[in-house]
């Protein structure tokens, strides 16, 4: 990409009078010498697999290979139609959230967004959108460019992977590309993407990787919730005008040192943290027994 | 880094690097093999010896070794597949001194009873690296058309490979080669931008000297 910066997408966007999600689209049509509709196409296909991670999550029985985790999505589900505390949007948008995550854990097919520990806050976020009537199916595709290209930001200005960067890198990275689509999906300008971006990543910033048995599924499962709720939260802070203090490249930076000082033991090893407790050690001696 | 590198792949779960990454390690295995593979014997090291069993790691490599792809949901279920397809497999989980953390050996053996030993690592969001074949040190990563050309070590023999492939307006990106021993067997690693024909594998494989030529397509 031509872009290194979040600034810089946003000035593109704010000097061509138009969204990130198409400065990225342009930007990428001449990287992978493609026509606009291949380019549209194929982040359709992804987004299809969103859909149908989504619903295959759902099912009641379903377990993971290890039998740690599987279900939860169905509980959250029948609970999210009776409404809950914040009412059957919030909790079936965590309901799909899990959902993804479980299908993974569970060896289903899934869109890795940026990573596969991370897939479920994307289609937690966007599916939801779509299916409870507030974007169209093209707005939501064309969103994920968007998150694309600040991912791609990230990734060169910190790190998307836990093993480097701890779960803000993986779950804290994907919030904040969902939270900077959401924004612009319903109808934010691209600074107002940027502050939702860096209140989403402020939110998850020192995040550990701490995989009980070093497996994708306690607790990534319940963090793909979390960073959902928190993509919605820092959309809607954003939308309402508030600001980040701190410019979002900087953010970025700062979890970048962040992740550089986190201990290894906090990196994916699976030997600090909630893997590293009484309860984490016994479910891992479990599964490898 | 493009779009698709951040919201991709589509693959089988639970890990890119655990999963994914596996399955290419084998798909890479099974490509220097050349046949269908009936025998596999796979050393796991370091992370992919200790939770190979929850992440997957032995269906995925499974699967790559019979030529499935990542995101092929047949994944689930290698293990009935290798034993439909007569494919007899073991893992052996173990240590490889120095190894990156999730690294395999892969001894495979073919219908014909061709053999090959591939040891590999996967570094993170589905990328893998190819340290060893047949015991002889390589380094690539199959994300470019790759050929492993086996050849004696001789004065020419880089020239006259290279030039078959100028020829046919075929451009190297990457090149690299190990030897045994001074004058004795030598493995040239190319990595090149676009697809080479079979005549000019066939040409390569003619030229003296050479004793292998083993393609592996993006």
């Amino acid at each position: 990409m031509n872009y290194h910066s979040i600034q810089e997408l946003i000035d593109a966007a704010e000097k061509e009078k138009t969204s990130i999600s198409e400065i990225v689209i342009r930007d990428q049509m001449e990287e992978l010498e493609c026509s606009r509709e291949a380019l549209l196409q194929r982040m359709e296909k992804r987004f299809s697999v969103m859909q149908d991670s989504v619903k295959a999550g759902m099912a009641p029985d379903l377990r993971s290979t290890s039998g740690l985790t599987g279900g939860e999505a169905s509980k959250m589900k029948a609970y999210a139609e009776k409404g809950g505390i914040l009412g059957p949007f919030f909790n079936h948008a965590v309901a799909r959230a899990v959902a993804v995550s479980e299908y993974n854990a569970a060896m289903g097919r899934i869109v890795a967004a940026p990573t596969a520990g991370s897939c479920g806050i994307l289609p937690g976020v966007l599916v939801s959108m779509l299916e409870e009537g507030k974007a169209s199916r093209e707005a939501c595709v064309k969103s994920i460019f968007t998150s694309a290209g600040i991912g791609i930001i990230i990734a060169e200005k910190a790190s998307l992977a836990g093993a480097q960067g701890g779960c803000q890198a993986e779950c804290g990275s994907a919030c904040g590309m969902a939270a900077a689509a959401l924004t612009e999906l319903c109808g934010g300008t691209p600074a107002q993407a940027g502050h939702a971006c860096a209140i989403a990543l402020q939110a998850q910033l020192g995040l550990v990787c701490d995989p009980v048995a070093g497996l994708v599924e306690i607790p990534c499962i319940k963090r793909n919730a979390s960073g959902t709720t928190l993509a919605f939260m820092a959309a809607e802070m954003a939308l309402s005008g508030v600001i980040f203090e701190i410019p979002v490249d900087q953010v970025i930076d700062a979890m970048k040192e962040v992740g550089d000082s986190l201990p290894c033991s906090l990196r994916e090893t699976a030997m600090g943290g909630l893997a590293a407790t009484p309860e984490g050690r016994r479910l891992a001696r479990q599964v490898f027994s | 880094m493009n779009v698709f590198d951040v919201i991709g792949p589509i693959m089988i779960g639970p890990s890119s690097s655990h999963t994914a990454g596996a399955v290419k390690l084998g798909n890479i295995a099974l490509s220097i093999l050349g046949e269908r593979c009936v025998k596999a014997d796979i050393l796991l090291s370091g992370s992919f010896a200790s939770t190979y069993k929850g992440h997957g790691t032995d269906k995925a490599l499974l699967s790559g070794i019979m030529g499935l792809s990542s995101d092929d949901e047949r994944i689930r279920s290698a293990w009935a597949l290798a034993r439909e397809r007569g494919l007899c497999c073991q893992f052996h989980p173990g240590s490889i001194p120095g190894a990156h953390p999730n690294t395999a050996r892969l001894t495979l053996e073919g219908e014909t009873g061709k053999t090959c030993e591939v040891e590999g690592a996967s570094i993170g969001g589905g990328s893998i690296l190819i340290h060893r074949v047949d015991g002889l040190a390589v380094n690539f990563t199959g994300q470019a058309h790759t050929l492993l050309i086996r050849h004696q070590d001789e004065p020419g023999a880089i020239a006259a490979v290279t030039n078959l492939m100028a020829d046919h307006g075929i451009n190297i990106g990457n090149f690299s080669l190990t030897r045994s021993k001074k004058g004795g067997e030598a493995v040239m690693m190319v990595e090149v931008d676009s697809e080479p024909d079979q005549d000019l594998n066939e040409r390569i494989r003619r030229l003296p000297g050479i004793m292998e030529l083993i393609f592996i397509k993006r």
